[in-house]
């Protein structure tokens, strides 16, 4: 019943508004790159989500390994001198 | 992130050889307790990852055979305004279906499989969608009706463990409120329309009312996943609370509407503070299940139809990109040998 | 004499603007019907929604369109009144957009046709002196670009992908050229509408027509059929057999319950 082969996934990220971010929504199938973008519009758009899309195909995106988030992030959770609210600064200094 | 070959990156470390099974199962089911939410490429129980490719996986193909019913209507819409809302709505569904086929995918199942499972029929889809559509009042009673019914499913899962399916089901949510507000609509325009037309929102809401309450799913004491799912919080009431819940909400908006619930037994109980209602036929229930609802056969009969049509289409647009990368590949060659 | 001579100019200006304007809403309407039609059984999910925005467009700038040739008439006719009372000799749509739905090739070559068409056409009406026409067209031309962009895009698709596709796209082609005719050989109507400035003549609007579909055309390595003589003209109420179909499913509950409110 199924097709020899599925059309491609790409990963779709849009852009709310000027100004912002684009954020990961989820994903299209598309055999190429405009189509993903097309696919996107239609899909992820319908209710003016979006000033900007980018699609980027599923296989190419690198991602960090879940076993070595220890490993990855807690070495920064003891450094909290990088914080403003590390110091201690009398309340009559103003501005800083 | 949503995608397949991060998933399958994962499966490799599945069996991390120091930590044993019973020690990741104890890990993930704190995790779980902790409120955080699992993401694809967490460690997770196989038990988990195929309870929630059944049920996401389930989910999309109602959404997808969902839009059949309501579909019907489309070309008889009787303005170009409900018209317009009808598309936007048939339209949402199936765009629904495609984020959870994303949702789903992240799991390291692809849509094409799962959509296969579908056509061969051994894949399940909501049974309310096996019922026919047959005045355009019909139309008005699922909006209020089974969206109703559907998002009252559904808001619970937008805290669901899994996140790209918790994800989803915001942005589903989201879009589905307006969808039971315009079925409402309809129905109010019928009641307070000519004779016929009252007879018509009346008939529609004896054809769904059972239906709706059927969405729920089987009594608690009946459900065979219920409780590992509310375990792993996939699920997080049963499907009682959440069909009295509807009742409750639902019942005074007929009343509204002046029409009649089908339920001789329906009545409100001052003790419990809840409306008590009858018996649901489930061997009904199950009989719509197994394939022998009054429009099963016309429903897979026109998704296969779709997907065989289409097939040609589908090919096509592979060829065609296939050449264009070819056809890159022979132009960046041939501009290495020309400089 | 003079000012009954001028009330009769007026009056016919306003039945030439009305029928001009009703070809408009009529091409919108019927089109954004067929593709409806669709939704749930293309060819995948993402075509289900593709086809469902240009539908929505399509059938948003019937209603603006309907709207206003009510307006002209005058004689109270609401965009319901004017889409599901009219028969089908009442109805001005070119024969192209009533053409089934036979097959994904065909509903592509149609909305190719048709896209190409109206993108001309509301480019030319945005700049004329019908102010509110030229309102509705402008917001119109934004819609149909992006569906030239889809239908153009797939006509590529599917004319340059498979022996099969390029098949069906050419036998599409084949089968709705005729039907193109019309949208270029004006009538009193068109060129009363074109000398008051409203639009510009249909020669330039095949000019700019023909070379934006022969760039598709060639692309999709189809080839582009031989001119016919067709006389049988939608935009003058001389349908196929295709419209009344379409008309009875589409006026169906408004025709069943006559003056019921949905």
């Amino acid at each position: 019943m199924s097709d020899a082969r599925e059309w491609p996934l790409y990963e779709i990220f849009i852009r709310s508004r000027g100004g912002l971010d684009h954020k990961h929504v989820g994903s299209v199938h598309a055999v190429d790159a405009r189509m993903a973008i097309q696919h996107a519009r239609d899909l992820y758009t319908r209710r003016q989500e979006g000033v900007s899309i980018w699609a980027v195909k599923s296989s190419d995106i690198v991602a960090s390994d879940p076993n070595d988030a220890d490993v990855l992030f807690e070495p920064a959770r003891d450094k909290i001198y990088r914080h403003p609210t590390f110091y201690n600064i009398p309340p009559e200094v103003k501005t800083l | 992130m949503y995608t397949q070959a991060l998933d399958q990156l994962s499966k490799e470390h599945e069996h991390t050889p120091q930590i044993d099974e019973g020690e990741l199962n104890a890990r993930f089911q704190q995790r779980i307790d902790n409120e955080e939410r699992i993401e694809p490429k967490d460690w997770m129980p196989d038990a988990y990852r195929l309870t929630l490719i059944r049920q996401i996986s389930q989910h999309a193909h109602s959404e997808v055979v969902g839009m059949l019913p309501e579909g019907n209507w489309i070309t008889r819409a009787p303005t170009l305004k409900r018209k317009a809302i009808l598309i936007a709505k048939v339209q949402d569904e199936g765009g629904h279906g495609a984020y959870l086929y994303s949702a789903a995918e992240t799991l390291g199942v692809s849509r094409e499989h799962l959509i296969g499972q579908l056509l061969a029929g051994s894949a399940k889809y909501s049974s309310i969608f096996n019922y026919p559509t047959l005045t355009w009042a019909d139309v008005g009673a699922i909006g209020w009706l089974v969206d109703g019914a559907a998002i009252m499913n559904q808001i619970p899962l937008c805290r669901c463990s899994y996140g790209p399916y918790a994800r989803a089901m915001v942005r589903i949510c989201k879009e589905e409120s307006f969808h039971q507000r315009q079925g409402y609509e309809i129905m109010i325009t019928l009641a307070r329309g000519t004779p016929e037309q009252k007879r018509m929102a009346q008939e529609a809401l004896n054809r769904w009312w059972w239906p709706a309450l059927m969405m729920f799913g089987p009594s608690d004491a009946d459900s065979k996943h219920s409780a590992q799912s509310m375990r792993w919080k996939i699920k997080r009431f049963s499907n009682d609370e959440l069909r009295q819940k509807f009742v409750d909400f639902t019942v005074p908006q007929a009343e509204y509407l002046g029409l009649t619930i089908p339920d001789p037994d329906l009545r409100w109980d001052e003790e419990t503070q809840h409306y008590r209602f009858g018996e649901i036929n489930w061997t009904e229930f199950q009989e719509v299940l197994k394939g022998n609802g009054p429009c099963n056969r016309d429903r897979m009969a026109a998704r296969r139809r779709a997907h065989e049509e289409g097939r040609w289409v589908r090919e096509a647009a592979q060829a065609y990109a296939e050449k264009q990368r070819k056809r890159a590949a022979d132009n960046s060659l041939k501009v290495e040998v020309v400089s | 004499m003079s000012a009954a001579a001028t009330v009769m100019a007026t009056d016919a200006g306003a039945h030439a603007k009305f029928v001009y304007v009703l070809r408009l809403a009529d091409a919108s309407l019927i089109l954004g019907q067929q593709l409806g039609a669709l939704i749930g059984h293309s060819p995948a999910i993402e075509q289900d929604l593709g086809l469902a925005n240009i539908s929505l467009d399509l059938i948003g700038q019937a209603r603006l369109l309907l709207t206003y040739a009510g307006e002209i008439e005058g004689a109270n006719r609401d965009e319901d009144q004017l889409a599901f009372l009219r028969s089908e000799s009442e109805f001005y749509n070119p024969t192209l957009v009533e053409q089934p739905n036979t097959d994904f090739a065909f509903v592509i070559a149609r909305q190719l046709l048709m896209d190409a068409w109206q993108l001309e056409l509301y480019d030319q009406l945005a700049q004329g002196t019908d102010t509110r026409l030229a309102e509705i067209a402008a917001k119109s031309l934004k819609e149909t670009k992006y569906h030239f962009g889809y239908s153009a895009d797939w006509a590529i698709r599917l004319g340059d992908g498979t022996e099969e596709s390029h098949q069906r796209m050419q036998r599409a082609l084949d089968a709705l050229w005729p039907y193109t005719y019309e949208l270029f050989d004006p009538d009193e109507i068109d060129l009363e509408i074109s000398r008051a400035g409203i639009a510009g003549d249909l020669s330039s609007v095949r000019q700019n027509w023909d070379r934006r579909v022969n760039e598709v055309l060639e692309q999709a390595t189809l080839k582009r059929p031989e001119n016919r003589f067709y006389s049988w003209y939608g935009k003058r109420g001389q349908h196929s057999e295709h419209l009344g179909r379409v008309l009875a499913e589409m006026q169906y509950l408004q025709r069943t319950y006559p003056g019921a409110q949905w």
